[in-house]
């Protein structure tokens, strides 16, 4: 017994690093988050500035007075515009809620089958999944529009939500973590006298919802942060993005509005990821590729 | 099941053979419509939307086409012309993979090691830590910050700081200068990189089996590059690949930033990628045909860079 202990303090030992480059690693550590946190951490103050402070010079990181004047003004300014900033708020809220929420019914269903079963054509298909996170989605920007003029779906909402679903990172992670299912627990069901689609909806769905987060959490931001890019022009039918945008052009004058609405739009992806942490690193854990 | 297989494989007419073969197959295929079913509704998006415009991009780019004529066939004129005639390509072609051969490396290495020295924090640090570096990537458009910073005029914050303290007596134009652009956009990028793979880097970390270092240390494994070498990397390779995959695609990819900070297009072309020139003449100048080649060339460098990365990474702690 002191033996085993004392084996296992010398491997301890052995392995653990000196004081001095644990410092170093963490000072690096320290140094390179500050790099990551400040620019965020000055946007969220930013937002609080009054006028005086936001083009103070040398400027501050940390607001002195805070004031919601910035939010108040967003207020103001999008009342008296033609399309209110409710609007914004509203198609913006339609787009991210519908395609997230219908990633994820859709992505689980294809990744149940993909993951559990094999059938003809599964492996080919899921192999055209894997190829596809190797390009970005600008490969496939001319005939997407030509598809969508074709379908009719230009300047609707549909032509952001529907290609989002098929979002092919979103299949993958889903399909290796559903791997992890036993199949006894399947098993167990279909001898019960479960179809499928209840095994899919009653058995597997309750058991991934660590992925069901982690897709939304890499889904949402970017429909959040959609500016309805070519495909849509009527005003109406913008997002709260795409008037951010509109915002900052104003200038100086905007500032203070422009960084309003900025912390609107990074808050709310930022707060879905602090709630959702601890599941989206359960679902990661399974997310490599095997050769 | 057992008694058809065994009717089937009575000598008889190759006709009967083939026909039999197919009715298996439709058998199969009805035996698992199930499953069909439940991956129908997402490959027809995902084929309508990703598949299909791949090979129609490819099938474009022999053509002359500008969305109002008929396309017309031109064979490989497109593509001779991109290489040869188009210094602008070339140009964007130097950058991208400038872009690409900075930031894909460094973002993956910083992605790993952020991960490896967080996996030493507690768990409370450690998911704040966590927070810090994956934040930037999902906040949106909040890089604007970085116009403020490297703004041209003596109140952009780098140049007022650097002219207090004397290192320069007038403003830089950071963001026209050809010198500075590229720069300033690849730190931008790699502001934004830690992402996916960071995370799937950190789940990585946490799912090696403590055990296999135990045994490693006792099988004489001396430091800790040994130990990451022999036993942390392998067990990571899964996410190690996948990681791989996420960051050269992003890397390659690069467009928005480059317009948010240097402008569409920059100026001299310093900041234009790959990427830029494809949307200047699909959405500006409406070539389709010839945008179409600029998407296939870098369909086939982004697929090839995979590839071969994928082939390097399996090599990993051999």
């Amino acid at each position: 017994m002191t033996y085993k202990l004392w084996s296992a303090f010398r491997i301890r030992r052995r392995l653990n690093r000196s004081f001095t480059v644990s410092f170093i690693l963490f000072a690096f550590l320290g140094v390179f988050g500050c790099f990551s946190a400040i620019p965020l951490i000055y946007a969220v103050n930013n937002a609080f500035k009054p006028l005086d402070e936001l083009f103070i010079f040398p400027p501050r990181i940390f607001v002195r007075n805070p004031t919601l004047d910035n939010f108040y003004d967003l207020v103001a300014l999008m009342g008296n515009s033609w399309v209110p900033l409710s609007r914004y708020i509203a198609n913006t809220l339609l787009i991210t809620i519908i395609g997230t929420a219908g990633h994820i019914l859709l992505a689980s269903m294809a990744a149940y089958p993909l993951a559990k079963y094999r059938f003809p054509g599964s492996r080919t298909l899921f192999s055209i999944v894997v190829l596809s996170l190797m390009f970005s989605g600008h490969v496939t920007a001319i005939p997407n529009y030509m598809v969508m003029s074709w379908l009719g779906w230009i300047n609707t909402h549909a032509s952001i939500i529907v290609p989002s679903l098929a979002f092919s990172l979103g299949l993958f992670l889903m399909k290796q973590f559903m791997e992890q299912i036993p199949d006894a627990l399947l098993e167990a069901a279909k001898i019960d006298g479960a179809s499928e689609y209840r095994i899919y909806w009653s058995i597997v769905m309750p058991n991934v919802k660590p992925a069901w987060l982690t897709l939304m959490i890499l889904q949402f931001p970017m429909l959040w942060g959609s500016d309805g890019g070519s495909f849509i022009y009527s005003e109406n039918l913008k997002t709260l993005h795409y008037a951010l945008g509109q915002i900052s052009l104003g200038g100086i004058a905007r500032a203070g509005v422009g960084a309003a609405v900025a912390l609107i739009l990074m808050i709310v992806p930022i707060t879905l990821f602090v709630i959702s942490q601890s599941n989206v690193i359960q679902t990661m854990a399974s997310s490599g590729m095997k050769d | 099941m057992q008694a058809e297989t065994a009717r089937h494989t009575v000598p008889g007419l190759s006709r009967a053979k083939k026909q039999s073969r197919l009715a298996g197959l439709v058998r199969e295929l009805k035996r698992n419509r199930h499953y069909y079913i439940l991956i129908g509704p997402y490959m027809l998006i995902f084929f309508t939307f990703t598949v299909i415009p791949v090979v129609v991009s490819m099938g474009l780019s022999f053509f002359y086409f500008n969305m109002l004529e008929f396309p017309r066939f031109v064979g490989w004129q497109n593509y001779t012309r991109l290489f040869l005639d188009d210094d602008i390509f070339i140009i964007a072609l130097k950058n991208t993979f400038i872009f690409a051969l900075i930031t894909g490396p460094v973002s993956y290495l910083a992605c790993f090691l952020f991960a490896w020295i967080i996996n030493e924090l507690s768990p409370k640090i450690r998911a704040f830590m966590t927070l810090v570096f994956y934040a930037p990537s999902i906040s949106g458009n909040v890089f604007f910050i970085w116009l403020i910073l490297f703004s041209g005029d003596s109140y952009g914050y780098l140049n007022g700081f650097l002219m207090r303290y004397g290192f320069i007596l007038e403003p830089i134009q950071w963001l026209t200068n050809e010198k500075y652009i590229l720069s300033i956009v690849i730190i931008v990028q790699l502001w934004l990189s830690l992402g996916t793979s960071f995370l799937a880097f950190i789940a990585g970390f946490q799912t090696i089996d403590k055990t296999l270092i135990e045994a490693g240390a006792v099988d004489g494994i001396k430091n800790r590059w040994q130990e990451l070498w022999y036993i942390t990397l392998p067990s990571m390779r899964p996410q190690l690949m996948f990681g791989a995959v996420m960051q050269i695609t992003a890397s390659f990819a690069v467009a928005d930033i480059s317009i948010a900070l240097a402008g569409f297009p920059s100026v001299n072309y310093a900041a234009h990628t790959v990427v830029t020139h494809l949307m200047d003449y699909g959405t500006i100048r409406f070539e389709m045909g010839y945008a179409s080649a600029i998407a296939t060339v870098l369909f086939l460098i982004m697929i090839g860079t995979n590839l071969m990365t994928q082939k390097l990474l399996r090599k990993v702690g051999e």
